[in-house]
């Protein structure tokens, strides 16, 4: 890679832009999608992997060209400044993503508790999330537990085609919740999107367990789920 | 914990850091799988003439030997595309364990 591609790769990334490289294999020569004029067919592979967030091999004619896509950071959206955001963010990290925390409560919200690689926001939940508009790369969790704070933000996170929303808070808690985002005028379609009680069943109880838990169930939706049925889980479900 | 970098997956990052600060650096990138091997395309192990290491292309099978190709393109400045489990084994010293078959592209960065 050359010291000139390299710094437009970076210059992509670090605007958080979308880019493909495209390499030539075995000399090496490379390409950079959408910013290079390419051929049609490996134009339109280059953006396929980057719809896949997978690379792939391409064949043109006698060539062949190695596609490695370089999507922006996943982005994952806490909501609540909370104790388990203090567990959650810092594992959230490693996975990949990019944190912003919103929390108008200036006591919560400070770079002492959740960390200086995350991004604050004090702004009313749903003006935050206005500005942040969760894509099809954003998770959204809910941590707060009030009315007040959850909600907003649950109402537009529930309007966004974010791939992940999930939301604290008991059954009982949550069938609150359905009924007041109901009475807001969200469809149960919308509604039915919310992972609540949020994370997977692997009885958590403490702040890190539940980030835990979280996470697996956030890694499960961008992953597509379970591929295979593990051997002791096929038992389980015979003797249930 | 704090010192972790933000993703520990962005090997592309942590080249162009080491290349900043004066490393000679390449870059190894896996472009092809079949069967069990362990690591997506596009997985990267970043190496440094210095002995530096970064991510993986594979469980550790093939790290040490991908390495040392590395090195020679370091040297060479010449991008080398190498083939890991094929059934001739002895086209290289090291086999994969887990059966699966795999393609590193090495080329020097920067």
């Amino acid at each position: 890679m050359t010291p000139a591609f390299l710094d437009r790769l970076l210059a992509a990334r670090g605007a958080k832009r979308p880019v493909a490289v495209l390499t030539r294999l075995p000399d090496g020569a490379q390409l950079l999608h959408p910013d290079d004029t390419l051929p049609e067919p490996l134009a339109a592979e280059a953006a396929a992997a980057l719809r896949d967030d997978a690379a792939r091999n391409v064949t043109l004619g006698a060539e062949t060209w190695f596609i490695h896509p370089h999507n922006p950071p996943l982005r994952l959206i806490v909501v609540g400044a909370v104790h388990i955001a203090q567990a959650l963010v810092p594992m959230a990290l490693p996975l990949g993503f990019a944190v912003t925390v919103v929390d108008p409560r200036r006591a919560f919200a400070t770079e002492e508790r959740m960390g200086d690689r995350v991004t604050i926001s004090t702004d009313w939940p749903d003006e935050a999330m206005t500005a942040l508009a969760p894509d099809a790369r954003t998770a959204v969790v809910t941590l707060t537990h009030d009315p007040k704070l959850d909600d907003p933000a649950l109402e537009v996170a529930l309007r966004s085609p974010a791939f992940y929303i999930g939301s604290l808070g008991s059954r009982r808690t949550h069938a609150k919740r359905v009924a007041r985002l109901t009475e807001a005028g969200l469809t149960e379609a919308e509604i039915a999107r919310i992972q609540a009680p949020v994370g997977l069943d692997i009885g958590a109880v403490t702040a890190p367990e539940i980030a835990v838990s979280i996470l697996a169930q956030i890694v499960s939706s961008r992953r597509g789920g379970p591929k295979k049925k593990a051997p002791a889980a096929e038992r389980h479900e015979a003797s249930a | 914990m704090s010192d972790a970098r933000p993703d520990s997956e962005d090997i592309l990052g942590i080249a162009a850091g080491w290349l900043a600060a004066g490393e000679t650096v390449a870059l190894a990138t896996v472009v092809e799988t079949w069967g069990s091997s362990p690591r997506p395309a596009g997985s990267r192990l970043a190496v440094t003439q210095s002995g530096r290491l970064a991510g993986s292309v594979s469980g550790g099978c093939i790290e040490g030997a991908v390495a040392d190709v590395a090195k020679q393109t370091m040297a060479s400045g010449t991008p080398q595309l190498l083939d890991f489990g094929i059934s001739d084994e002895r086209a290289w010293e090291v086999g994969l364990a887990c059966g699966g078959k795999l393609k590193v592209f090495v080329e020097k960065l920067g």
